[in-house]
């Protein structure tokens, strides 16, 4: 090791000034080829499905002239005006009911000394465990119109004729919209509170303000723009939602847009006028967003303010067991009560006939995983369809996110740009556009696997995206010089330095995008085909059916299964998996 | 012939000029420093030497052969350069050994030499006990070995390193400089060294490039920097100095509130009448109690001692010439006291005063 000069003969060099565009060529990153493939694949993916909804809804059925008449049909009806008007409603109340599920829970949690507080974060976990269609099913078993347990309990008690609660009802599906939907709620209020200090309250009660008024007038107050935010994202899921109104509104002749768009996906299709529907679906969500991250983007005044400070849970008293109270019966309805009906009536013969070991099967569960080729291939479909999603979603996110924060190519922030959009597309208008763009000829791809794949893909890359992203930006750019100085490649680079490193984030990524893909319904319904149906949308049919038994059995399937998964999520990635990126 | 030549360098950020007209000329073996203020262009240069960064303007050349030119720049990949990072980019997934090996493989070594070398070049940078360790599992300053090692380990035709020492504590990092010199002087390696601190650029290097605002005030070996600074900007950044105004006139120097005989500054001394501009380092100057018989030949004034420090390993004073509105700081050995108010005579000599532009 004495001479350092020996290597210089192998050096690979050329002549300057000699033949520049050859030097150049050769001099080229291979990497740099790539990023015009993923251009074209995110417009494939994003850009194209929107681009073919807008056009759709201008256009006549089958010859494609443009029209308005979409619209006028669209909107020509008070039927479907008061579709629109009642989402309007349904989001409303549901974000209203979830403030008042998720303040005090969030208030509890954060700021008092109320025991257990586990349980308020095991209630948000189940209710993120459990879809929103498992919760409406969980809850006809209850509180069904004369058959639910809850009405077999009153009519046994008081001796009734029929029952008090009716889950078909307007009331019915906002509260078990609001079981789904109050941990955003929750998470955003808890953290914005979590950045208040002690001493903000404390100055506030020694001017004289007891607890109680202390928490209305200063500490509300403070987290005010972060509850609203999260109102917008619940009334958003709320008016987007498929499964629940599908489930409960439907038998109850009450009308919403998402309803009303699978009617008009019935028989006589009609893509255009649907297209047209649903933009007001797009607009509302494009422009509450917006709104959103205005509110989010003020909070200078909560973040910076409570860094500092100490925070110190104050002693409420009493009243700390009647807050862990209401977590517990928050926790009942919105997760114990409907997963237990569904466990229970997956085990049962004929699930009305109660909880005996008469009654007692296991036949359901041997029927859908060995018997009915249906069920089979709806279970492996799912899951053969959410891994391939997961796959794509973060090998894309990872490659654009590269591209990104490495500035590889001038413009790549409008690659981050389409990989974020579907953020702000509700899932069933952006399974029409696929529906419009790709399922007849030219691409005619209704009916396979893959359109149901890329579907999914879209509808979850902004996930898989934000996970990417935050992975690069944690790996310092000179572990990739490092590698490049010593003579490996850009892609040798990847391989030995960056993927190891971002092998955590990656698999978590993987399981976020997973786990709601395996469950997804409403991007799900519109695309699927019979040999392409999926488990949430067989679900939804045999519902229909009135098979519970059946149902429940699937059902648990999926809550078995996510919970696995989320657990193995939280084995892999830590404390932060699933509640970070929401 | 010179290793490595930086041309007319320019690099420009849209209106902004970061590197502007560097030239530059390294021997084979030479170990230079860019040393500037943060901000001045020193990352961006040697990011370009690296081929990390096309230059906007000029060619960086090695052996003969361009390297980078605005057209076209030779990917870092084969420039068979190794560099070492601020931040050390250790990788985390790799043990010690597979750290260093790591260039070697690259290069397609049988894995029988990859292991030897490796293990050569951790017992020289004292590594070798923790081969299989993870960089995790390392301090700041084994990390920097590490660093050292994977980079000089693969005989790399230029190293470059980019403020090495910036994480690591004041002992340690005095310890590291001279373990890197230690290597250069072990293994010969034309070597590029990014720094802000003096001290280091001196210890380490064979010439320093001074570096303001993009381009290079002086390049010279660290005793002449240091004592024939020619800018203002240099003798301030290198070490404390005095600065003195002085008008050239009639082979005399006068200055406020007294003169020199322009022939006694020397060889370096040639300029013509006019204004003058002179570096007095603090420890040339000598300070008297009483008048000094008359050998001193006129470089001697009286004045007043206005403030001092006692420093441990010296005294530091300002000083205020009788009869001019002037005040020179002047370093002493710590057994010359004097206090404030009392009168002093100072020795000024011309040989150690650097004319600057
Ligand atoms: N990618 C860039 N875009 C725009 N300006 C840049 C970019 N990189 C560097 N600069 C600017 O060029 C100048 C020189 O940067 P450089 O990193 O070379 O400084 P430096 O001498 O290494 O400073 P330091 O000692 O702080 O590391 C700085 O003013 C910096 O802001
Ligand atoms: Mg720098």
């Amino acid at each position: 090791m004495t001479s350092t000069s020996t290597t210089i003969g192998e050096l690979d060099t050329r002549r300057p000034a000699e033949h520049t565009w050859f030097r150049k060529f050769l001099n080229l990153e291979p990497i740099n080829l790539l990023w015009l493939a993923i251009f074209l694949f995110l417009l494939v993916l994003v850009a194209a499905p929107i681009g073919y909804l807008i056009k759709v809804s201008f256009e006549e059925t089958g010859t494609g002239v443009f029209t308005l008449g979409n619209y006028i049909s669209a909107y020509g009806r008070s039927r479907y005006v008061s579709g629109l008007v009642n989402s309007v409603l349904l989001g409303l109340a549901t974000a209203a009911v979830c403030v008042v599920i998720a303040v005090p829970m969030a208030w509890a949690v954060s700021r008092s000394n109320m025991p257990m507080k586990w349980l308020a974060w095991a209630v948000v976990l189940g209710s993120f465990i459990l879809p929103p269609y498992l919760t409406a099913i969980g809850w006809i078993l209850m509180a069904g119109p004369n058959s639910g347990w809850l009405n077999w309990g009153w009519m046994w008690l008081t001796g009734a004729e029929s029952g008090i609660f009716n889950i078909y009802s307007f009331t019915g599906i906002v509260l078990v919209i609001a079981f789904n939907a109050f941990p955003f709620i929750f998470l955003f209020t808890k953290s914005a509170l979590d950045l208040i200090s002690t001493e903000m309250e404390e100055a506030a009660q020694i001017l004289g303000a007891d607890t109680f008024r202390t928490t209305l007038k200063v500490t509300l107050p403070l987290v005010w723009p972060s509850i609203l935010g999260g109102i917008i994202i619940v009334f958003l899921e709320a008016i987007a939602l498929f499964g629940v109104p599908a489930l409960l509104g439907i038998p109850a002749r009450i009308n919403l847009v998402t309803t009303q768009l699978w009617q008009f996906f019935g028989y006589p299709l009609r893509l255009e006028v649907a297209a047209a529907y649903a933009m007001p679906l797009l607009l509302i969500t494009l422009s509450l967003i917006y709104v959103q991250r205005l509110l989010l983007a003020r909070k200078g005044y909560v973040s910076q303010s409570g860094k500092g400070g100490e925070r110190r849970p104050i002693d409420i008293g009493g009243w700390r067991w009647v807050l862990l109270g209401w977590c517990f019966f928050i926790g009942l309805l919105a997760v114990f009560l409907p997963a237990g009906a569904i466990v229970q009536a997956s085990l049962s013969k004929a699930w009305g006939l109660g909880m005996s070991w008469d009654n007692f099967t296991f036949d359901h569960y041997r029927a859908i995983l060995f018997e009915h080729s249906l069920t089979r291939e709806a279970i492996a479909n799912s899951f053969t369809f959410a891994a391939g999603a997961a796959f794509i979603a973060i090998s894309m996110a990872l490659c654009v996110a590269y591209i990104v924060t490495r500035k590889l190519v001038p413009g790549a922030n409008v690659l981050a740009f389409l990989c974020m959009a579907p953020f702000v597309i509700p899932g069933i208008v952006l399974a029409i556009g696929f529906y419009a763009a790709y399922a007849s000829p030219p691409l005619a791809l209704y009916g396979t696997a893959l359109l149901i794949i890329l579907a999914f893909t879209a509808r979850f890359l902004p996930i898989a995206y934000g996970t990417s992203a935050a992975g690069m930006r944690s790996i310092n750019p000179e572990m990739e010089e490092a590698v490049r100085i010593l003579g490996g490649g850009r892609l040798r680079a990847i391989r030995s330095v960056v993927a190891p490193l971002l092998k955590k984030t990656l698999l978590g990524g993987w399981l976020l995008v997973f786990i709601p893909a395996t469950r997804e319904l409403s991007a799900a319904i519109f695309l699927v085909a019979p040999n392409t149906r999926v488990m949430s949308v067989l679900i939804y049919d045999m519902t229909e059916e009135g098979r519970f038994e059946v149902v429940s059995a699937l059902g648990c399937i999926i809550l078995v299964s996510t919970t696995f998964l989320v657990w193995l999520g939280f084995r892999l990635v830590g404390r932060d998996f699933m509640l970070r990126e929401r | 012939m010179s290793k490595l030549v930086l041309r007319d360098v320019v690099k420009n950020y849209g209106d902004f000029t970061a590197v502007d007209h560097v030239n530059l000329s390294i021997d084979e073996g030479e170990f230079v420093s860019l040393l500037g203020p943060s901000g001045c262009g020193k990352t961006t240069t040697l990011r370009m030497i690296a081929g990390f960064i096309p230059p906007t303007q000029g060619t960086i050349e090695m052996d003969g052969q361009v390297l980078s030119s605005p057209n076209s720049s030779l990917p870092p990949e084969r420039r068979q350069m190794s560099m070492i990072f601020q931040s050390y980019a250790i990788w985390p997934n790799m043990t010690v050994a597979e750290n260093v090996g790591f260039g070697l493989k690259l290069r397609k070594l049988p894995a029988a030499e990859v292991r030897q070398r490796t293990h050569e070049i951790l017992e020289v940078v004292q590594m070798s006990h923790l081969a299989d360790r993870y960089p995790a599992e390392l301090s700041g300053g084994q990390q920097q070995r590490v660093a050292l090692a994977r980079a000089i380990v693969v005989k790399p035709s230029v190293l470059l390193l980019d403020e090495p020492l910036s994480n690591l504590d004041a002992n340690l990092r005095e310890e590291m400089r001279f373990e890197i010199r230690r290597l250069h002087d072990e293994f010969r390696i034309t070597t590029v060294y990014v720094t802000h601190d003096q001290g280091e650029a001196m210890v380490t290097s064979d010439r320093i490039a001074v570096m303001s605002a993009g381009r290079i005030e002086q390049i010279d070996a660290p005793y002449t920097l240091y004592n024939r600074p020619k800018s203002r900007f240099v003798a301030g950044f290198i070490g404390r100095t005095n600065f003195l105004e002085g008008k050239l006139a009639a082979d005399k120097v006068t200055f406020d509130g007294f003169e020199i005989d322009a022939r006694r500054f020397g060889a370096a001394f040639n300029g013509s009448d006019g204004s003058v501009r002179f570096s007095v380092r603090p420890q040339t100057l000598k300070l008297h109690s009483a008048p000094l018989a008359n050998g001193a030949g006129g470089c001697v004034i009286g004045g007043k001692i206005v403030e001092r420090s006692y420093l441990g390993e010296t005294w530091d004073y300002v000083v205020s010439p009788n009869g001019a509105n002037l005040q020179l700081r002047v370093s002493t050995l710590p057994s010359q006291v004097h206090d404030v108010g009392d009168d002093i005579w100072i020795e000024f000599d011309p040989e150690q005063m650097a004319v600057i532009a």
